[in-house]
């Protein structure tokens, strides 16, 4: 058996700073890291790999400095990684990028045939979820997305039980394999990696792929040319006026709220509990 | 491709078991506007099994047109079956823009169709417009983690697609005497050739439910220091009979699990009070947030932006500000009679 991982570089949104000036991200500002939705990716295919002993390679598109996400996968504990950069990748949308990574995975699957395809819910610097249901459709297998646990893997029959999130609780569906899933974080912890994993990830050096590398690829769907959607504008909203500011003494400034909060009769009433 | 052949404004009409959910009607609330600035007209299309009854309401809430596509097979959600119906019917009838609400299933459904269709789909909108010299959807998001808008516009294909968050456009009310027409299509689906099964659906009523229906929301952010002063949140809440949320930075310290996160990338919530407390209102926290009715903002930074969507501002230390409030509303209940406890009326 053998799953892949989708994975992405994404800068750390939690840092990232905007130029007010000219609505542009300063990247510089902050540090490049593994999508975090794709390190549970990674994590939940080593555990399927604990029961079945599958292969498990890794995915990315990026530039050649992505190969540092790649490793990071190999110490969480990806066997093995694959980096597809090239500049016709360049300004790719999710319709682009589902179109580059499916040409990687139709030469991954002839070299070794996928049976499980997983990839982060999204990317927390687009957030969209839109790639991974998008390559399952070029491949034509099921796509599974918002997967909270993997229950069973049935390699024989070739089928996975899955838990999928739903708005208002869970649903339990059988899927034939091969299929792609998209999984939520609270799918599993990441654990600390163990020291073999950590040294043999130092040591990786992942296959790159440039364009020229995959097979009957149509130049036209890739990068800015084969993305529909284009950013039309950035901006900040505008400020609104903002609402009236309660001055005082701290004493003084809960004294005016509960005023304001008691005026809420429909909504904050005293009951009695023995109602 | 000739985009004059592709006219009107399409709806997604998502319904689980039998019940059309709320964002749909949000959806055609927002989709009349933009149908009427296009002079176009507006349509649901609404698949499942056994749902026609469901049509008229799509049409009490505003649209023109239903396109309905009823089989056994489509009885519960699946991305391959649902997307053979939208694929039989986008291709025919040539709508130049589809919203869809950015539920696990909306969003699901519309990647999907969007790679068979080839073309744009913004996810997670929270704004909606159309240009209509262009006949351009502009859809607009937070980007970057949420401290940026983007429009996003798709020039070069058609339909136009956009996902959106549930809970920021606003349903009309409903007019029972408006008509309509009924559009049936009728598709060949097989449950053999299916290959995925639903085995069960949970309906689960989680702390994410009740966040999503609490009338007071106590949020709280990273200015509460540790994990250990957040707790005085759990306080004030218990006090007042309110729910406990937090933002996404809150979220990733670990000090709440994610179900209970309020933001762009969490739950949008619409309460009659919402106290936002030690958090500065990074734009993906205030589009989750925005609509309550009463914002009262805490925060010890003057220059704060939750301070420009809060209805009333705290400048202050909210350790020092949330324990006065918390023994207020305590001496006013021993005051009314030991008994006596706040709770929300619904």
């Amino acid at each position: 058996m053998h799953i892949v991982v989708c994975v992405k570089q994404v800068p750390d949104t939690k840092i990232i700073k905007i130029n007010p000036k000219t609505n542009t991200l300063d990247r510089r500002s902050a540090p490049a890291i593994l999508n975090p939705y794709d390190a549970h990716a990674v994590q939940e295919a080593v555990s399927i790999r604990e029961k079945t002993g599958c292969t498990i390679s890794v995915l990315s598109m990026g530039p050649p400095q992505a190969t540092a996400i790649i490793k990071k996968s190999v110490e969480i504990g990806a066997d093995r990684g694959y980096l597809i950069t090239d500049r016709a990748f360049a300004g790719a949308d999710t319709l682009a990028t589902s179109y580059a990574l499916f040409k990687a995975l139709e030469k991954i699957n002839k070299e070794i045939p996928i049976d499980m395809i997983i990839c982060g819910k999204h990317a927390i610097d687009g957030d969209t979820g839109q790639v991974g249901p998008g390559i399952a459709r070029r491949l034509d297998i099921p796509p599974v997305t918002n997967v909270i646990e993997v229950t069973e893997v049935n390699q024989e029959e070739k089928t996975v039980l899955i838990k999928r999130k739903l708005s208002s609780g869970y649903e339990l569906i059988q899927s034939e394999m091969p299929c792609l899933l998209t999984v939520e974080k609270e799918i599993n912890q990441i654990e600390y990696s163990p020291m073999p994993n950590m040294i043999k990830a130092a040591r990786y050096e992942p296959i790159i792929w440039a364009v020229s590398d995959l097979e009957n690829v149509d130049r036209v769907q890739l990068g800015l040319k084969g993305s529909p959607t284009i950013v039309g504008k950035m901006f900040t909203p505008p400020r609104p006026e903002g609402g009236k500011r309660i001055e005082g003494s701290p004493d003084e400034q809960v004294k005016q709220l509960m005023d304001i909060l008691l005026e809420q009769k429909d909504v904050l009433t005293l009951q009695s509990s023995k109602q | 491709m000739n985009f004059d052949d592709y006219r009107g404004v399409w709806i997604f009409i998502e319904q689980n078991g039998g019940k059309i959910e709320g964002v749909s009607l949000e959806l055609l609330g927002a989709g009349r506007k933009l149908a009427d600035k296009l002079q176009v007209p507006l349509a649901g299309f609404l698949l499942g099994s056994g749902i026609k009854s469901l049509a008229n309401q799509v049409i009490a809430y505003g649209a023109d047109e239903v396109y309905l596509v009823d089989h056994p097979v489509l009885k519960d959600y699946r991305t391959e079956s649902y997307m053979k119906g939208v694929m039989q019917l986008v291709p025919k009838y040539k709508p130049e823009i589809i919203l869809y609400g950015a539920t696990p299933n909306g969003k699901d459904l519309a990647s999907a169709v969007a790679t068979d269709l080839v073309t744009g789909l913004t996810a997670d909108t929270t704004t909606l417009d159309v240009d209509v010299d262009n006949r351009l959807l502009e859809a607009s998001r937070p980007a970057f983690g949420g401290n940026i808008m983007a429009t996003i516009l798709c020039k070069k294909h058609r339909p136009q697609m956009a996902t959106v968050r549930p809970k920021v456009m606003k349903a009309l009310e409903p007019d029972t005497g408006r008509t309509g027409k009924i559009i049936e299509e009728s598709i060949t689906l097989r449950e053999e050739e299916m290959r995925t099964k639903v085995l069960q659906i949970v309906n689960d009523v989680t702390k994410k439910a009740n966040l999503a229906d609490a009338h007071v929301i106590v949020c709280g952010g990273k200015g509460m220091g540790d994990i250990q002063n957040f707790q005085i949140l759990y306080e004030l809440a218990d006090t007042i009979g309110a729910t406990v949320g937090g933002t996404r930075d809150v979220v990733e310290a670990g000090w709440l699990p994610h179900e209970l996160q309020i933001g762009q990338t969490g739950e949008t919530v619409t309460p009659k009070i919402y106290f936002a407390i030690a958090l500065s209102g990074a734009i993906q926290h205030v589009v989750g947030m925005k609509n309550s009715d009463l914002i009262i903002a805490i925060n010890k930074d003057p220059n704060a932006p939750i301070f420009d969507v809060a209805t009333y501002g705290i400048v202050g230390d909210a350790l020092e500000i949330v324990p006065k409030l918390i023994q207020q509303f305590k001496q006013l209940r021993n005051e009314k009679g030991g008994e006596m406890s706040y709770a929300r009326k619904i």
